[in-house]
């Protein structure tokens, strides 16, 4: 007998579920965190849109971030080009191609982990597929999300992509060298608009070019490792 | 499209449950979707319509969706923040928090069973 709905129906059983769709990459993600619990390394999940200035943020910090141990696992659909613009400036790197897949998971980082060509690491960038969306939704055991955000992309990205924003414990606000050539863009309203769907977003403002902000991000990333940076509250949602 | 990757996911939990009931078919799924889940409705439902007709047991099945509208709280009063204002509490001034909106999660599934 159909109980939920009282059909009548004798063949009809309901079973309750009420489990996360994403489960078991979330188990992966877990597996993933202890990975890097026990190497002692903060694992950054960066993402942001094609283009956004990710890579050059990462070659920046290492010319930058003096005696720390970086590495890099650079997702793709099709090349292992940021992985070799990363070693090039001294990040061991593994590239992660993807095919077709948008993101990155637990599962692929977690492949990738086992063939890196590092012992032990203090930081750890995975560099994200380019895409404002679905990166956001897949836990990869990340110790903080971090969003590129560059200002030729214009104001209104963290209204119309709420969920990447919701999940960044930092926003960098990339390519600030050209503000002076965009007279539209107004950081107040950008601010603003980062304010309506993250709470209590911590931002820096950043560009590789001009070195800007470069300071603040080290201090940032070692302040995660110590336990002192972070949002301005927890974050975190109902089911996460 | 991150949903084909969500039906995936979600055929292989739906499938190694009807198989442990020893169900003849599956006939619904219901599926709750937060509105910040970051996975489309309309794009979730094209995607179970293609991956249904590779698992035996779900050709026939229907997919139910459950929207979830997001909702923020102050952490500290409770207070419910409006649509579109900033997430920090007007009263207490404490960044605010999803109290419900993230969602995507597999509620039920109806089982025909000999
Ligand atoms: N002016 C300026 N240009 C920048 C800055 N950072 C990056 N760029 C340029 O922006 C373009 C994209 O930079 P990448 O670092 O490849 O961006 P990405 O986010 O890694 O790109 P994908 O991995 O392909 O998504 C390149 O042409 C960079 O030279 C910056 O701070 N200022
Ligand atoms: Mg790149
Ligand atoms: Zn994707
Ligand atoms: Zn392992
Ligand atoms: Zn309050």
């Amino acid at each position: 007998m159909c109980e939920s709905c009282g059909c009548g129906d004798p063949g009809l059983v309901p079973v309750e579920i009420h489990e996360r769709i994403l489960a078991s990459n979330d188990e992966r993600a877990a597996h993933n965190r202890q990975h890097f619990a026990g190497a002692g390394m903060v694992a950054i999940n960066l993402m942001g849109s094609p283009g956004a200035g990710k890579t050059a943020v990462l070659e920046t910090t290492a010319r930058r971030s003096g005696e720390k141990r970086l590495g890099a696992m650079t997702g793709d659909l099709a090349t292992e080009r940021d992985a070799e613009r990363l070693k090039a400036v001294g990040i061991p790197s593994v590239g992660i191609t993807t095919g077709s897949a948008c993101h990155l998971d637990a599962t692929l980082v977690h492949a990738a982990l086992h063939d890196a060509p590092w012992n032990v690491l203090d930081f750890l960038f995975i560099e994200n597929v380019g895409n404002l969306v679905c990166p956001a939704i897949y836990d990869l055991g990340q110790t903080a999300n971090v969003v590129a955000l560059s200002v030729t992309e214009g104001v209104d990205k963290p209204l119309k992509y709420p969920v990447m924003f919701r999940v960044a414990e930092l926003v960098l606000i990339t390519k600030v060298d050209l503000l002076p050539h965009l007279p539209g863009v107004e950081m107040e309203e950008l601010y603003a608009n980062l304010a309506k769907v993250t709470p209590g977003p911590r931002i820096i403002e950043f560009s590789a070019v001009s070195g800007v902000g470069v300071k603040e991000w080290i201090r940032w990333l070692e302040g995660l490792a110590t336990g002192r940076s972070g949002k301005a509250a927890f974050i975190g949602g109902a089911s996460s | 499209m991150h949903e084909y990757s969500v039906v995936q996911s979600l055929m292989q939990r739906v499938e190694a449950e009807a198989l442990a009931h020893k169900a003849r078919a599956v006939d619904r799924i219901t599926v709750g979707l937060g509105e910040l889940s970051g996975v489309d409705p309309e794009l979730l439902l094209s995607a179970f319509e293609l991956f249904r007709q590779m698992v035996p047991l779900c050709r026939n099945a229907q997919l139910q969706i459950r929207e979830i509208p997001a909702a923020w709280r102050c952490r500290v009063c409770d207070t419910e923040i409006s649509k579109g204002e900033v997430l920090r509490c007007k009263i207490c001034q404490k960044p605010a928090q999803l109290a419900c909106g993230d969602e995507i999660l597999l509620d039920r599934i109806e089982l025909e069973v000999p």
